[in-house]
């Protein structure tokens, strides 16, 4: 498609390129620009920051303590990631090779929990993870039925039931993140196995490839860059998590952004907070570059 | 008889096998089983939320009698509408910029556009907080104006994605379609005001869609940028899960989830299931 040069119309493009810099840069940038001053910046007092030019923020934020975080955020994110891949590849696989009546009410019914607010999503998950709750109570009939038919075999009947702690700890963590985040996955998923030519696949269940081997060597392959797009568009937001963990997670499940926010809430530590944005956008920009370079090399060829 | 009378499976039938069927079925559950039990015990007559004791909507009431909540969700509700119309204007004209022209730099203000997508909220809202507190920002303004702050952070996270979805559709857009308009005399603005904006209006649909579901779901760019007199419902439902789990968040959550459902089905109503499908 041929673009127009912009000094062939200046009065056109000035109406549609000046509003766009202008956002762009007063309402993003300079407030980018900010953070990233005040990380090199220390405290004097209670409301006044020097810009002074000091490293002193990210060699804190290099410590063992911040390390650890930090590993563990990506520890967890990946997971979920992962979890969201195993859960959502059959899913993606169904609305691409169902029916076209079924297809459209298959994908709504993946955008609905996408579209409707996280907050309450997550409340509503809480509500039932308690340890009133019915997947509580869902484990205790279980167990009590697995104690009855103990007796009734003649064995010793198991002991009375304790309610489970399923709340407020790492598993509750990854759990809500896996639920926020499932939709993420499944779209870009079917987005890519959509474009498929199935020829491709009609071609190799005829020379006689099972259904399995069928999609570990076709399919998988194929879809692969909507299996990466799925994991970035993933794998990105659960890194940068706040809200599941401060809600759902315990005193020792804070992930990277519970951190920052308390720098700028509790512990009034401006330039701190500053340096672990900084470093978590950075981390960020390394995932986009691996993708980005994973995704150069198959032209290499 | 019906078992051996249904018509044998296809190959590719994929979804009509056991397993498949049970997978969705189970993932289904996952997603909506929370949802659902959360809107049946809004109606709960209990305090404590686990034990079914009859069926009222003193909740409801309760949740509208609460002035700070009811004043929550407009707040809510005027930052996403002032958001929508900004990141519309925004994001096409945005498109447009870079769907047409070749200018320098292109590369780079392309990439700087979406970067507010890939940037984690919390940096986004942590940049929002020292920005406005650098810049001075008066927090004493009447509403709706004192609602300036925070839609101007909305703005900033939703118009990148009115832009995303409208290039891929002016992609499709044929060319000379602008130039018989030319031909035939009209201006670049009657150009594009009468041969454009018709041919990106699903696009612009979808985008305000997107924008006003953003921006009524954000919690953690605006947990940064509000302040005590601007309260936004998904602020306030935090504080009201962070101290006390009370039937009167289960009434008003289910509240918003009407909403979204309901706008859903305006969406569907305007577009068909297959676009709005297409435009995620």
């Amino acid at each position: 498609m041929a673009e127009q040069d912009w000094k062939a119309n200046r009065r056109a493009f000035a109406a549609v390129s000046l509003p766009t810099l202008f956002w762009i840069v007063l309402f993003f940038l300079v407030p980018m620009a900010i953070v990233w001053l005040y990380s090199f910046g220390e405290n004097r007092g209670l409301t006044e920051i020097e810009i002074s030019g000091t490293l002193s923020n990210y060699k804190r934020a290099t410590e063992w303590l911040y390390l650890t975080i930090f590993g563990k955020s990506f520890a967890v994110a990946a997971l979920v990631t992962l979890i969201c891949l195993i859960l959502g590849f059959p899913v993606a696989m169904a609305i691409t090779f169902a029916s076209e009546k079924w297809r459209p009410w298959l994908l709504l019914g993946i955008m609905l929990p996408f579209w409707t607010n996280l907050l309450i999503r997550t409340y509503a998950l809480m509500m039932l993870l308690g340890t009133q709750g019915f997947a509580n109570k869902g484990l205790g009939a279980l167990w009590e039925g697995t104690s009855w038919i103990k007796t009734l075999v003649g064995l010793q009947p198991l002991p009375t039931w304790e309610p489970v702690q399923l709340l407020f700890n790492n598993f509750a963590v990854v759990f809500g993140l896996v639920y926020v985040h499932l939709p993420f996955m499944v779209l870009p998923l079917y987005a890519a196995l959509d474009r498929l030519d199935r020829s491709l696949i009609e071609a190799s269940l005829d020379l006689g490839a099972g259904h399995f081997r069928t999609i570990m060597r076709i399919v998988i392959p194929l879809a692969a860059p909507g299996i990466i797009a799925g994991v970035m568009i993933t794998l990105i937001p659960a890194l940068g998590a706040y809200l599941t963990p401060d809600l759902m997670g315990g005193t020792d499940s804070q992930m990277i952004a519970n951190v920052i926010e308390r720098q700028f809430k509790k512990a009034n530590d401006w330039p701190f907070g500053a340096a672990l944005s900084f470093l978590l956008i950075y981390a960020m920009f390394a995932l986009i570059a691996i993708q980005s370079m994973r995704r150069k090399v198959p032209e290499a060829h | 008889m019906a078992l051996f009378a249904r018509i044998p499976r296809a190959p590719l039938e994929y979804s009509r096998t056991l397993w498949m069927r049970l997978w969705v079925g189970a993932v289904m559950l996952f997603l909506y089983a929370p949802l659902i039990v959360l809107v049946i015990f809004s109606f709960n007559d209990s305090k404590r939320n686990v034990v079914w004791r009859g069926f009222t909507t003193k909740y409801y009431e309760k949740a509208l009698g609460n002035d700070q909540l009811v004043e929550a969700l407009l707040n809510s509700l005027t930052i996403a509408a002032l958001a929508t119309i900004v990141s519309l204007a925004l994001g096409a004209v945005a498109a447009v910029m870079l769907w047409r022209f070749r200018f320098p730099l292109k590369g780079a203000v392309d990439g700087t556009v979406s970067l507010p997508i890939i940037v984690p909220e919390i940096c986004l809202g942590v940049a929002f907080l020292m920005f406005f507190a650098a810049v001075g920002w008066p927090t004493d303004l009447v509403w709706p104006f004192n609602l300036g702050a925070i839609t101007i952070a909305h703005v900033t996270f939703c118009f990148p994605f009115v832009t995303m979805v409208v290039r891929s559709r002016l992609a499709s857009f044929n060319r000379e379609q602008e130039e018989a308009a030319k031909d035939l005399g009209a201006s670049e603005w009657q150009v594009f005001r009468d041969v454009l904006i018709p041919h990106i209006k699903p696009a612009l649909v979808a985008g305000a869609l997107l924008s006003f579901t953003l921006s009524l779901d954000d919690f953690v760019i605006t947990y940064f940028t509000s302040g005590p007199d601007t309260i936004t419902f998904p602020v306030k439902v935090y504080s009201m899960v962070r101290f006390s789990v009370t039937p009167e968040v289960n009434a008003a959550s289910t509240l918003l989830i009407i909403l979204t459902v309901a706008l859903t089905f305006v969406a569907l109503k305007a577009q068909g299931v297959k676009a709005i499908a297409e435009t995620h």
